[in-house]
């Protein structure tokens, strides 16, 4: 084997705040050749071959559920799929049945979604499987986040010192969250626009809150960050109406000249509610990346599923025999 | 985990051998050259040097052919055994067609063959060439699986217990093939 320096590999994915900036990197860094295989004729590689990889989801997600299937397929593995309907399930012993049930099946991999903060982290503790957090209530949503920030490096790959506008409901989303802590740690400057209430008052220094889009334009971002606007959240107390959202806080054909004019990229983490928080037309703008981030969301979390190691297996370590064995 | 040679390894080829051993591999390809224009492909790490350095040799001597690399790290039957230590990836480039390419895959060592079996399903992935050729600057003996390389830089005699390490300029602080007991 080589000499290079390398970074060893964690039992579970649960956020972003507890991975060191070299081990960002190192996901980061192995994502591109992941990447690489999806132009191949072949895009799958043996790596996690009679692995098994299941799908733990509590809250409905298609495209993230989705993403890690194909991730985990083009690594091999098998893929169980395992809906759980968050209303038969809601204490968290009744979570812990279930995992006494999946440690029994052997599973390797867990990939979670849960409406609930830690439970994911109360998983991991529980059992022998790696636990990635695939979303968990407000709290985190770390694949995403390393799924963004690639997205961020492959248009702007000087990436520290650069910009992003993340615009929406701050308050309640993970994926702010969890991609505002990731750009935080390697040096991108997180600005945040979204009505009053809905951005924490006592959220971290760094993010710097602007009152409306043209003092964000002004701030000369190099990313617009566009959250989805949580339909089921309309009728709560401090959530301004659709239309009102729009006026105020959607991407119209207006601002989007302006993007336009100050060579702005934009992304958005899916799914998109046109005429809400982008106008329709704007989601033909030539520096979306919003495909992009679909595409790389594969790469990352097989990147993720690559490093990690489930203490299920042969834990032995290898003595090296020689250089090329 | 420490990779350089110990104090006691033997150092059995020079930088000069080596320098002699890759011009001589480049020769023996380049006799083969007659019919058609096969493509190189290193293995990642000292495989894409030694790949490089035949490459140059034979641009020198008036042949270009076409040069890729490749990272066997998914392909690898140990990944299981490898601890918390994971190999890092590389971007494998294959900047050519395979079909109907007669491939010669470059590896500075040659031990068990294993190495080998993962860079031919590694390989044959990115299409279907009409042949494949392997190229090593060191055969050690010792194999556990039926895989013999076409063009050996050296032959040397080893047991499974001892250590043989290549070390190149491009990759390393110094250069030699050395051998630890």
């Amino acid at each position: 084997m080589t000499e290079e320096k390398r970074i060893s590999s964690r039992k579970d994915l649960l956020d972003i705040e507890s991975l060191s900036v070299e081990e960002i990197e190192h996901l980061l860094k192995i994502a591109g050749p992941f990447k690489e295989l999806f132009q191949r004729s072949v895009k799958k590689v043996p790596a996690l071959r009679g692995k098994t990889v299941l799908n733990l989801f509590y809250e409905p997600s298609t495209r993230t559920s989705s993403s890690f299937e194909v991730a985990a397929s083009r690594l091999s593995a098998d893929v169980t799929d395992l809906a759980v309907s968050q209303s038969s399930v809601v204490k968290g012993e009744s979570v812990l049945d279930t995992i006494d049930t999946l440690q029994a099946m052997r599973t390797d991999y867990i990939v979670i979604r849960h409406g609930g903060a830690g439970i994911p982290n109360l998983i991991a503790r529980h059992t022998r499987a790696s636990v990635i957090n695939a979303g968990d209530g407000f709290h985190a949503h770390p694949t995403q986040a390393l799924l963004d920030m690639f997205t961020v490096r492959e248009v702007l790959p000087e990436s520290a010192g650069r910009r992003v506008l993340i615009v929406g409901d701050i308050l309640h989303s993970r994926v702010a969250r969890s991609t505002s802590t990731i750009m935080h740690k390697l040096g991108v400057e997180v600005g945040v626009l979204g009505p009053s209430t809905l951005v924490p008052a006592d959220r971290h220094s760094y993010m710097r809150g602007f009152r409306n889009w043209d003092e964000a334009f002004d701030w000369k971002p190099d990313v617009v960050y566009l959250l989805r606007v949580q339909l089921e959240r309309q009728g709560e107390p401090f959530f301004p109406s659709l239309a009102e959202y729009h006026r105020e806080y959607g991407l119209t054909i207006r601002r989007l000249q302006r993007m336009r004019e100050q060579g702005i990229y934009l992304m958005h983490p899916g799914p998109v509610n046109r005429g809400v928080e982008i106008d329709n037309e704007a989601m033909n703008y030539e520096r979306s990346l919003i495909n992009q981030q679909v595409e790389n969301g594969i790469a990352a979390r097989m990147a993720v599923l690559y490093w990690l190691r489930p203490a299920t297996g042969n834990q032995e370590i290898e003595k090296e025999k020689g250089v090329s064995s | 985990m420490s990779d350089s040679p110990k104090a006691q390894s033997e150092r059995v080829l020079s930088e000069a051998d080596i320098a002699n051993t890759v011009h001589r591999l480049a020769y023996e390809i380049l006799e083969t050259c007659r019919e058609d224009t096969p493509a190189l492909v290193g293995v990642y790490t000292r495989g894409v040097t030694l790949a490089r350095r035949v490459h140059e040799v034979l641009r020198a001597a008036g042949k270009e052919l076409p040069l890729g690399t490749l990272d066997i790290s998914l392909y690898r039957d140990d990944l299981d055994n490898l601890g918390e230590m994971l190999p890092t990836l590389e971007t494998s480039e294959i900047p050519f067609a395979l079909e109907d390419t007669r491939v010669i895959l470059f590896d500075e060592v040659i031990f068990t063959g294993r190495t080998t079996r993962a860079a031919l399903d590694g390989l044959m992935d990115y299409g279907r060439p009409a042949k494949i050729e392997l190229a090593v600057l060191v055969d050690r003996g010792n194999r556990e699986l039926p895989i013999q390389p076409d063009y050996v830089g050296a032959t040397i005699s080893t047991t499974s217990e001892q250590y043989v390490k290549v070390r190149f300029h491009e990759d390393d602080d110094k250069e030699g093939v050395f051998i630890s007991p």
